[in-house]
């Protein structure tokens, strides 16, 4: 079952940036593209952890901020030559607010 | 009644409202049932139905409002329809079935609310005064021919579709206008930045000046209004002010009447409200969370209301609608969503020549949107693939050339320059034009050396030998045979070298321009793009461009250095090196106040606070602030230390003061973006305590004066550096190593550190253009120093600034949220 919670306004994520959501099991980090499209992903690079908020955003994807493994924001997967996947949400945003799908991070914690 | 003939009671129908979707329903009664409803039409305006979407022509003076009738008195009068118009309803009372106008009360049978929408008018101070109009129906458009006059000033505050019809139409009417828009570009809702910047460049070129990311804070005026003042404490001279942010359903009489009313009124499939017996259509009705802002819903809309008010089935399915500016001569058409999202592909084609930018957007085996700019043709047919979610897998790689594509060429790496004006700038060295090269060759200069030889074009420092080579192959065509070259990143054909050029001769200033203009083939470019074009724009429009935090690496965008488990560490700057009890105290506190794990000396003369974390990066930045500390941009492709000895103030064998004139240098330098990182070094003597000749621009104190050196390193590369010059005062040094950083800052390409860039063009070309030409020395020290004028501040107190730290917290915690 899916949970939408409201995590905050759109405006406060800048545009080809993120902010991080914290939760028990890790960071989410939350990006929000040039046109305005979200996406949310464990903050947490499969490679060595980097934390891919603090990474570079260009059109649909994320490169991560330590090494620079590039990461499809809708799939989670890496591109190109290197691989790795990371684990996405569901998010929209409803006026102005995002709703980021926290079912999975929820239930998690509880079992 | 005639005895024997059923009794057939005429049905008493109300419509409030002769909009253009309620004028499209009686159109459907009239001809599909004609007698079936005794119909009476209330109109607030004091008119009947005409094509409200024809006011722009109306207001530029393209059309007249006779020619945008629908409706006109004859047709009600034939179809027996009892004409209120300029009357409003005040209220309907649902239980007696009767609407109220201040005229009195008509009851009806059925009821069709079509109120339209009401224009935002955004709460600032002045925004009562007279002059000021929103833009939505025939009045404010009279109001704002009456105002026009040639030469009054206009500011149009909204840059979506209807206030760039209204500075378009104002503009035509001889006004001087301005568009203030909250967004970074135009039409955000349609279009995407690379198109918004196409539009933006296209009514800048017929005199209407945009302000984006404006803000209006207040209209300005005693008796009307005279001005409008921005939060960035822009003001612009106004004698008429359109307000055209936005619209929202009209929906007042509905919710009073108590109907189900969210944002529109609540509709369901059939459009019929919460009551059975009264109907909604147009831009006042909500449908399944959607409201509606163009015509062409609308008149679907209008099909099942007419058919659901003769009790036939319908049922309303909105479908996607394009959207197109009625600008003449601006060209762009948008469809579908073109938002990005999860698994979908762009496919890109941008022409700078012909100003041409198209992007679609696939999901799947399906086109799912559209954005076009400067060719529109082939809008309808992409409009139909999106509408009947056409499989387009098979014709994918040539889908973008639209219909009539029969094989032909793919986008052409010269166009760029095909494009360039005769008088665009090739080579910054020595002055020379487009032309100057082209007359060159036309005259047989065929070669790159005989253009050398007869224009100096690439002679000097050599950066513009791929844009020569490329006016070459595109004035010669296929007699000249291009050299590849390495592309800047996989975004682009052309190299750093040729993209640098292409900024200044183009006069590109923002990152959009540049993809655009440059033909990038990706929607965003790439992480290794962005920060190169944000460092260039930067270097060469100082004043002009707004730094683009998001282009930089995370280390610059967060003024500390990231560390592998993701804290970050700080350094504070020490100026020469030198600092005191007080900072060192303020230091120490810092590293007790938020546990930081370790305190190091670093290699550069300054202290390290390893470890912290970044929600405290505000606070302890906040705390050096007060301390009187500024950041040491230990992180940053810009001016890192000036290294110094003791020099002669305490060492026995210091000839010159070195430490002041590090302390000197650094003061001056400091908060520079450079293509790399620079390093510095200032020795008192030539026993070089502070090891100046393994830095990117080294100082050595001799007992005649000094010795300036660049091009060294201790990296990857170690290398010594060469001798720039010597010279006998301070005032000497500081001058040339200005000119030097800034000959590096304008003409190496990014990442590049001073010895590759000296390697790349030659120590003499170095030494030509700030030793020997004493002007351009100069004038590469006054351009440096303009630059500094806006960049020699300290990040952190802007960060640090209470109003910003919300922004380096976490969005939300959810870590204490209980599970379900
Ligand atoms: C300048 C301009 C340009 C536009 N350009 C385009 C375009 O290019 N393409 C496009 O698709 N759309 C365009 N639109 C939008 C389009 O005009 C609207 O979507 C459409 O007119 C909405 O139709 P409607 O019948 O719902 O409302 P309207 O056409 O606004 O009609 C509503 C009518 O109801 C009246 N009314 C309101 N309250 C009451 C009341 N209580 N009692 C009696 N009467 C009342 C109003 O006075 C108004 O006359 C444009 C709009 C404007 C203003
Ligand atoms: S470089 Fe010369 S002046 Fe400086 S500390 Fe060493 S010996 Fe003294
Ligand atoms: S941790 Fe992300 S690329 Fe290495």
């Amino acid at each position: 079952m899916t949970r939408y919670l409201d995590i905050g306004p759109l405006d406060d994520i800048p545009r080809e940036g993120a902010r991080v959501v914290k939760t028990a099991m890790g960071c989410v980090a939350v990006f929000r593209t040039a046109t305005d499209a979200v996406f949310a992903l464990d903050d947490r690079c499969p490679h060595k952890g980097g934390p891919l908020s603090e990474g570079i955003v260009h059109g649909t994807s994320v490169t991560c901020p330590l090494h620079a493994w590039v990461f499809d924001m809708g799939t989670g997967a890496a591109q190109g030559a290197d691989e790795g996947q990371v684990a996405t949400y569901d998010v929209r945003v409803e006026a102005g607010r995002v709703l980021l799908d926290t079912s999975r991070i929820l239930r998690e914690r509880a079992a | 009644m005639i005895p024997g003939t059923a009794e057939r009671k005429t049905e008493k129908l109300v419509v409030i409202g002769a909009g253009m979707a309620s004028g499209r329903v009686l159109e459907h009664l009239m001809t599909e049932a004609p007698g079936a409803f005794d119909v009476t039409l209330f109109n607030a305006e004091p008119r009947g139905n005409y094509n409200r979407i024809m006011l722009s022509p109306v207001l530029s003076g393209e059309k007249t409002y006779a020619e945008i009738v629908t409706h006109d008195d004859d047709w009600y009068a034939q179809q027996g329809i009892d004409c209120r118009f300029g009357e409003s309803i005040v209220k309907i009372d649902r239980a007696n079935k009767v609407v109220y106008s201040n005229a009195g009360g008509v009851p009806y049978d059925k009821l069709v609310i079509a109120t339209g929408s009401a224009p935002f008018i955004i709460p600032v101070p002045g925004k009562d005064l007279p002059g000021v109009v929103s833009y939505r129906d025939l009045d404010d458009t009279n109001t704002m021919i009456a105002a026009a006059r040639p030469g009054a000033q206009a500011v149009v505050i909204g840059g979506g579709l209807l206030g760039l019809e209204a500075a378009a139409g104002l503009a035509l009417r001889g006004m001087e206008v301005t568009v203030i828009h909250l967004m970074g570009h135009l039409m955000e809702r349609q279009l995407d930045p690379s198109a918004g910047y196409l539009l933006q460049k296209a009514l800048e070129a017929r005199g209407i000046r945009i302000h984006c990311k404006g803000a209006t804070k207040a209209i300005l005026g005693t008796d009307r209004v005279e001005a409008v003042a921005l939060e960035d404490g822009t003001v612009y001279g106004a004698d008429l002010v359109v307000m055209a942010v936005g619209i929202r359903p009209e929906t007042r009489i509905a919710t009073d009447a108590h109907l189900e009313v969210a944002r529109g009124i609540t509709v369901d499939d059939a459009l019929r409200t919460s009551d059975p017996a009264i109907w909604a259509v147009g831009e006042c009705v909500e449908h399944d969370k959607q409201l509606f802002g163009l015509v062409a819903p609308l008149y679907d809309q209008a099909r099942v209301v007419a058919a659901s008010l003769l009790g036939h089935e319908a049922a309303f399915r909105p479908v996607q609608t394009a959207t197109k500016l009625k600008v003449t001569g601006c060209d762009l058409f948008s469809a579908g969503d073109f938002a990005e999202g999860p698994g979908r592909e762009d496919i890109v084609f941008r022409d700078p020549g012909r100003g041409v930018y198209k992007r679609l957007v696939i999901e799947g085996d399906r086109l799912i949107g559209a954005v076009m700019y400067g060719d529109t043709a082939d809008g309808g047919w992409f409009f139909g693939l999106i509408k009947d979610g056409t499989d387009i897998s098979a014709m994918r790689d040539t889908l973008i050339f639209g219909p009539a594509f029969q094989g032909g060429p793919s986008a052409d790496p010269l166009a760029a320059v095909a494009a360039l004006p005769p008088e665009a700038e090739i080579c910054g060295c020595n002055g020379v034009c487009k032309g100057k090269i082209v007359s060159a060759i036309e005259g047989g200069a065929t070669t790159l050396d005989a253009v050398r030889a007869q224009t100096k074009a690439s002679s000097s420092c050599g950066t513009c030998t791929g844009l020569v080579e490329q006016v070459l192959a595109v004035t010669m065509g296929d007699a000249f045979v291009l050299p590849t070259a390495q592309p800047m990143c996989k975004c682009t054909r052309h190299t750093h070298e040729d993209v640098r050029r292409l900024i200044k001769a183009q006069g590109l200033k923002s990152i959009p321009a540049v993809m655009q203009e440059l033909g990038w083939t990706s929607v965003g470019g790439c992480a290794s793009c962005r920060p190169a074009l944000n460092y260039y724009l930067l270097s060469d429009w100082p004043l002009d461009y707004t730094d683009d935090r998001q282009a930089r690496f995370v280390n610059e965008r967060n003024h500390a250095n990231i560390q592998k488990d993701g804290t970050y560490s700080v350094v504070p700057r020490m100026w020469g090196g030198v600092t005191t009890p007080d900072e060192l105290r303020a230091i120490a506190d810092a590293a007790d106040r938020y546990n930081v794990p370790m305190v190091k000396v670093t290699g550069g003369q300054r202290i390290d606070l390893l470890g912290v974390r970044k929600e405290d990066l505000p606070a302890i930045w906040a705390d050096f602030n007060a301390a009187g500390m500024v950041s040491g941009h230990a992180y940053s492709k810009g001016l890192r230390t000036v290294k110094t000895c003791v020099g002669s103030e305490f060492c026995r064998f210091g000839t010159q003061d070195s430490t002041g004139l590090g302390i000197r240098l650094e003061k001056h330098l400091w908060g520079s973006w450079t293509p790399a990182k620079v390093k510095l070094g200032v020795s008192g003597c030539p026993r070089n305590c502070a090891e100046a000749t393994c830095k990117d621009i080294g100082i050595v104190c001799v007992d005649s004066g000094y010795q300036i050196s660049v091009a060294g390193a201790a990296g990857m590369d170690v290398k010594e550096t060469e001798l720039l010059c010597t010279v006998a005062t301070e005032d000497e040094v500081m001058e040339i190593v200005s000119a030097f950083v800034q000959l590096y800052r304008e003409n190496s390409r990014y990442l590049h550190r001073i010895y590759k860039f000296v390697a790349k063009t030659g120590l003499d070309w170095c030494k030509a253009q700030v030793v020997a030409d004493l002007d351009n020395r100069r004038a590469l020290a006054a351009r440096f120093e303009l630059s500094q004028s806006v960049y020699r501040t300290d990040p952190w107190a802007e960060h640090a600034a209470p109003r910003e730290r919300a922004k380096w917290q976490p969005l939300a915690d959810l870590s204490l949220e209980a599970a379900e």
